[in-house]
């Protein structure tokens, strides 16, 4: 069989769908950040898949600025889960509310 | 013939790691999956003739982001656990509708297309200095609003990690109370001091003696 760039980007429709699955449904804001880098993880084998297709390099341009984004997600993110439990909150997504309003 | 093995190999244990991130009860077993995952991705990237973004995601990703994840979950400890309390059936339901709903999609979508193999290119193809060619000057817009972006996590990860909680302008009262510091009473106890008397009016053992 010939390992075409549809398999590549099926393999990234299942990690995108098993990173959504765990964004839905777990509730500590850590395994929240995981499932985020996971799903943008997905995406970027997807741009290198067609990058690849296509002999062009855009997508690993794209692929490496996606991978600074999720540098700078976790940055923040892991800084607020820090800030959070600093203050004696529960690490619980569905109870961390005070920002609603 | 070792291009689809690897690819097989690769492929499954991405899948399979993707699973462990979401499905472990532990974080720090989620974020050594999730390592795992990372490093089989790189693979796959390999396979794809991205050398260097090969070499990025082990670097980058499975060497410092996940470094500072397991460094944070240390750090929380037993606080950085899953809440025990049930999900409710029809969530977990509807995670699994939506996610699978994703799948189903996007494979069906990809498969009614007849993909050919695909461009031949040279073997330079994704190599360091080609990326930084198309990098430093096609998308250079990109590369200075990804640094920019980079500095402004930078800038409020310090700020919020240096400040120390302020209290609520609402509620005053929702400030944690200072903790008692039981060096300086027990000093005082020491010294037969009252216990009423203010323990930082007390003189410093290096301020009385000059």
């Amino acid at each position: 069989m010939h390992i075409g760039v549809e398999y590549f980007v099926s393999v990234s429709a299942i990690v995108f769908g098993i990173g959504m699955f765990g964004v839905f449904t777990r509730r500590s804001p850590l395994i929240l950040l995981l499932s985020v880098e996971l799903m943008l993880n997905s995406c970027n084998l997807t741009l290198i898949a067609f990058s690849r297709y296509w002999g062009d390099q855009s997508g690993q341009v794209f692929a490496l600025i996606v991978m600074g984004i999720a540098a700078s997600e976790v940055v923040v993110g892991l800084g607020l889960v820090v800030a959070v439990a600093r203050r004696k909150a529960d690490l619980d997504v569905d109870r961390l509310t005070a920002l609603r309003h | 013939m070792t291009y689809d093995i690897v690819f097989v190999a690769a492929s499954a244990l991405a899948i399979a790691s993707a699973l462990g991130v979401v499905l472990s009860v532990n974080p720090f077993y989620s974020a050594l999956s999730l390592i795992m995952h990372l490093v089989s991705l790189a693979t796959m990237y390999l396979l794809l003739q991205a050398d260097f973004l090969a070499a990025a995601q082990v670097i980058v990703y499975a060497g410092a982001v996940m470094i500072m994840f397991l460094f944070v979950i240390a750090y929380l400890g037993n606080r950085a656990d899953e809440p025990t309390r049930d999900i409710p059936l029809w969530q977990l339901g509807a995670a699994v509708v939506a996610g699978a709903a994703v799948v189903i999609e996007i494979v069906v979508a990809v498969a009614s297309q007849a993909f050919g193999p695909g461009k031949t290119v040279t073997d330079q193809f994704g190599n360091p200095s080609l990326v930084a060619n198309s990098f430093f000057s096609r998308y250079l817009l990109g590369f200075e609003a990804t640094s920019i972006l980079l500095l402004v996590a930078a800038v409020g990860a310090v700020v919020l990690g240096s400040k120390r909680p302020s209290p609520r302008v609402d509620q005053p009262d929702d400030f944690p109370a200072p903790r008692p510091q039981p060096e300086l009473e027990l000093q005082a106890a020491v010294m037969g001091a009252e216990t009423a008397f203010p323990v930082h009016h007390m003189p410093r053992k290096d301020e009385d003696g000059g």
